[in-house]
């Protein structure tokens, strides 16, 4: 483990999630590609010791790299290829259905952010009439019988 | 067996209609039978028990106990059900919809609230609690086309639910301080200290919510929009007791701790005062007996709620009296509301011929709620003064008043009531704002239809004249809460005393009220409304509401990138703090070699530059050049597995990202706010300071050994392999790779069927490029 590269791989996750809070998709893909280097760099890193491949016979007494962590950082290399694959195809959607690979906001979301006072939920009509028809008792109003007849 | 058949017929008994009530019948008559052969072993001071394990894992069982005090309760659940069942054959129109189902309802309510009763531990007694609410609710909400029964049901079901909830931490308070959720352990040795007050009030406060205490009495009234039926068994005989019930069980053992008899006795008494002064108010006779119901339960929380062997034995009385009267004061008026098609007392009053059954049956009940002698109501009322004119317990004199009070102002709704349902209303005196036409005189009920009001009118009546019939009864129910109340014998004449003279002064005072009712209306539309608990529970739910709505606009805007964003600062954040507080080790040296200065060259100086060129191919090829970089730095590390790896999908990546960019606009081109940029930069930079300090403190703090230690020495005897990253792969680690080729098979089957679609999409858009116009563009620029 150097500094050197320590230093590469917090920058890989800077950069990667400079693009990542970004609208575009494809800026968007380019990002989760360097995030998913810097944590493959970050698992073999931490994996700690630097030493010959882990090959069974073929050493001769050196020391001998960590094969967890390489291991593990196969299967996320394999996975960041699927997970890319598969928003690359997104992106392709995106761009036949609007023309662009721009991440619009949820509409649904922003009108109920938007129209907060406006927002009128069944059970509140429903309390909103009870208490209506309460203080109409309490006034005086009619009080109907609630069966139809025999 | 209860809970079985009222499932039964919800799910059957839609072809029953009308009939289904009479199979629901049978059911608490079974069980009646049941409690009538056992009744004489059990007021003998015999316990049945019952027992099945739930939960053995938490210890949890259902014990079902029935003493004395339990089979008075059972013995009125299932007598009552039994009528109301009749009853509601009678009530309802042949044809209506849904009557199977508000048959099953009922029973499954019964069954719920034979369990309240019979539960022998808090947890039990916790789940038929919570049945029974949620049956309420159904129950009320039964007609469900209208808005305000849905809204009042809601109203009830949120009220006692949120009784009930507090009931239950309640509950765990005091059995985890006792060791037990037995109730009979509990009331051998009753848990003190300021955890079990606690836990009290907390029960209370379910107690009183259910029960309708003030100030949660508001959904009691609303849930009178329930068919009579209904709120003749539930919401005055039996389920608004329950409150009563816990109370009652656990007086005698509580009541000298903490703060519960102030407590029990101040609410008890505000709520019998304003429940009767409510009452008052009233031109709806089933809202009449509504609030009559809220202040009767302000009166028998008061009796229970004291805990004195005398108030115990004053309070069973009255329980019993209490569902007689109350219950069969509703079947009339269900009666009159279903010949009349009206229950305003404004309008009622003429009747034909054929009417004097349901008249002397309800001049009866109303005569016993108020307490007038030769009924059983006089009696339960004479023992209550009796319980508290002796003192004994501090504040004595105020309940006594304060029960005086309400006793007067039960006489004068009472009053209102049967003067109003049956007397006509002389033209003139009205108060102008009533404009309610006097209808003409309704047919006259068929005696099967007032049967069963008739039937409950005559036990009040004889239970009246002859309470030693009760006694046997009532005692071993007060001495299965309280061993120390002495044999009750309950008796029509107890001579001259204090209670008699109170008596006196009570039908005094209350016959004033009736007789001047006209200035009483006048008074009481001049003072304002008392504290209302329906506009406390109106704003809180309005509150709640908004307070949502701002909550989910505020953390939901919709935007991808701020989501991001917070997941990223909340990763970053929270281990970030365990983090700081870690020792920091000494720094591993700048490099190990030339082959860092290469690789750490090829990964910065790709990376920034993916990050900041305009061009989408040029991003896409900085990016694989970060892949080399990668490649090569996994050879440093004695990994060549991965180098080949990394090629191999580099390379593979670059031709899909080629494939899709042909058809993307070249440049990126957006124009960020400064916030937002300045927001992204600051994350960024961030995350990057992150994981650089986590990554040196994470190698310089290692312990132990690594796992793998013992993969090299394994590999080969018992993987099979040389190449110990592939025998992790495929047999240590086999079902994760096998996740892994899921996942890459699930993503191959998204991509495969996004492009297929708009292959076909294509097509379709090419045979109907005339009639789509604009939508086909991004096609043509293909």
């Amino acid at each position: 483990m150097s500094l050197l590269l320590a230093f590469s791989t917090a920058l890989l996750f800077s950069l990667g999630t400079y693009l990542l809070l970004q609208r575009r998709l494809s800026r968007l893909i380019v990002g989760l590609g360097l995030m998913g280097h810097g944590a493959n760099l970050l698992l073999l890193l931490s994996g700690g010791r630097r030493g010959v491949a882990p090959f069974i016979g073929a050493t001769k007494g050196e020391r001998v790299a960590d094969p967890m962590p390489q291991a593990l950082a196969l299967t996320a290399i394999v996975i960041s290829f699927g997970v890319t694959a598969f928003l690359l195809a997104l992106a392709f959607r995106s761009w036949q259905l609007t023309g662009d690979d721009l991440v619009e906001d949820d509409v649904e979301d922003r009108r109920i952010a938007g129209a907060l006072a406006a927002l009128a939920d069944e059970e509140v009509a429903d309390i909103e009439a009870m208490a209506a028809a309460g203080a109409d008792a309490e006034a005086g109003g009619p009080a109907l019988g609630e069966e139809d007849g025999p | 067996m209860h809970a079985a058949l009222g499932l039964a017929l919800l799910a059957g008994g839609r072809r029953l209609g009308r009939r289904s009530f009479l199979v629901a019948a049978l059911s608490p008559a079974a069980a009646l039978a049941w409690a009538v052969a056992h009744a004489g072993g059990i007021v003998d001071g015999d316990v049945i028990h019952a027992s099945q394990t739930w939960v053995p894992a938490l210890h949890l069982s259902l014990d079902l106990r029935i003493d004395g005090f339990s089979l008075l309760l059972v013995l009125l659940v299932t007598g009552i059900g039994l009528l109301v069942q009749l009853y509601a054959s009678q009530y309802f129109a042949a044809g209506r919809a849904g009557l199977h189902r508000l048959a099953g309802l009922l029973l499954v309510f019964t069954a719920a609230m034979l369990g309240v009763v019979t539960a022998a531990n808090l947890l039990a007694l916790y789940v038929a609690w919570e049945l029974t609410s949620v049956t309420s609710y159904l129950l009320i909400g039964w007609t469900d086309e209208d808005p305000k029964a849905r809204a009042s049901a809601l109203q009830a079901l949120l009220t006692t639910g949120a009784g009930g909830l507090a009931m239950l931490g309640g509950f765990v308070l005091i059995g985890q301080s006792a060791g037990t959720y037995d109730l009979a352990a509990l009331a051998a040795r009753p848990p003190t200290g300021t955890t079990v007050s606690v836990g009290l009030v907390l029960v209370l406060v379910g107690a009183f919510t259910k029960s309708a205490q003030f100030p949660f009495s508001a959904w009691l009234p609303g849930a009178m929009v329930a068919p009579t039926p209904v709120s003749a068994f539930l919401h005055s005989a039996t389920m608004v007791k329950a409150g009563v019930y816990l109370i009652a069980r656990l007086a005698p053992v509580f009541a000298d701790q903490g703060i519960w008899r102030p407590l029990v006795l101040s609410v008890g008494l505000v709520t019998m005062l304003t429940g009767g002064w409510r009452a008052l108010r009233q031109h709806d006779l089933k809202r009449i007996l509504a609030f009559g119901t809220v202040s009767q339960l302000g009166f028998l929380v008061v009796l229970f709620g004291v805990g004195t062997p005398e108030a115990t034995e004053a309070g069973v009385v009255l329980l019993l009296a209490h569902a007689l009267f109350k219950a069969c004061l509703f079947l009339v008026v269900g009666v009159i509301d279903h010949q009349a098609h009206t229950r305003d007392i404004r309008a009622l009053g003429r009747y034909g011929p054929g009417w004097l059954g349901p008249k002397v049956v309800a001049v009866a009940a109303g005569a016993s709620m108020a307490g007038i002698p030769l009924l059983f109501g006089f009696v339960a009322k004479e023992s209550a003064y009796d319980a508290f004119a002796h003192g004994g317990v501090t504040g004595s004199g105020v309940v006594l008043a304060g029960l005086v009070a309400g006793s007067v102002l039960t006489f004068a709704y009472t009053g209102r009531l049967l003067l109003g349902a049956f007397v006509p209303t002389r033209p003139g005196s009205a108060p102008a704002s009533g404009a309610v036409a006097p209808i003409e005189p309704p047919p006259a009920p068929a005696l099967a239809f007032w049967a069963p009001a008739a039937l409950l009118g005559t036990l009040t009546l004889v239970l009246g004249l002859v309470p030693g019939l009760a006694s046997g009864l009532v005692s071993s129910a007060a001495d299965s809460l309280d061993p120390g109340v002495h044999p009750v014998h309950l008796a029509l004449w107890h001579g001259v005393g204090r209670p008699l003279v109170l008596s006196g002064l009570t039908l005094a005072l209350g016959a004033l009220l009736v007789a001047g009712r006209v200035a009483v209306a006048r008074v009481q539309s001049r003072v304002p409304h008392p504290v209302d608990g329906d506009a406390a529970y109106l704003g809180l739910v309005r509150g709640l509401n908004r307070v949502a709505d701002r909550v989910t606009g505020f953390v939901q805007p919709g935007s991808l990138p701020v989501y991001t964003g917070v997941i990223l600062l909340t990763a970053v954040v929270v281990p970030g703090f365990a983090l700081l507080r870690s020792p920091f080790p000494d720094l591993p040296p700048l490099a190990t070699g030339p082959g860092d200065w290469a690789a750490a060259g090829l990964l910065i100086v790709g990376g920034v530059a993916a990050t900041v060129v305009r061009e989408r191919m040029a991003a896409v090829l900085c990016l694989g050049a970060v892949g080399y970089g990668m490649a090569l730095v996994f050879v440093l590390q004695g990994a060549p597995d991965l180098a080949l790896t990394q090629v191999c999908i580099d390379t593979l990546g670059a031709v899909v990202f080629v494939l899709v960019l042909r058809h993307l606009p070249k440049r990126f081109n957006e124009r960020p706010t400064v916030i937002g940029r300045t927001a992204r930069l600051v994350i960024s930079a961030l995350v990057g300071v992150f994981v650089f300090v986590f990554i040196v403190v994470a190698v310089g703090v290692r312990v132990e050994p690594p796992v793998s230690t013992a993969f090299i020495d394994r590999a080969l005897t018992e993987g099979g392999g040389r190449n110990v990253v592939n025998v992790v792969i495929v047999d240590i680690r086999g079902f994760d790779t096998m996740g892994e080729i899921t996942v890459l098979a699930v993503a191959a089957i998204g991509v495969y069927s996004l492009a297929r679609l708009s292959r076909r999409e294509g097509r379709e858009l090419r045979s109907f490029a005339p009639l789509r116009g604009p939508s086909s563009k991004p096609q043509d620029q293909r």
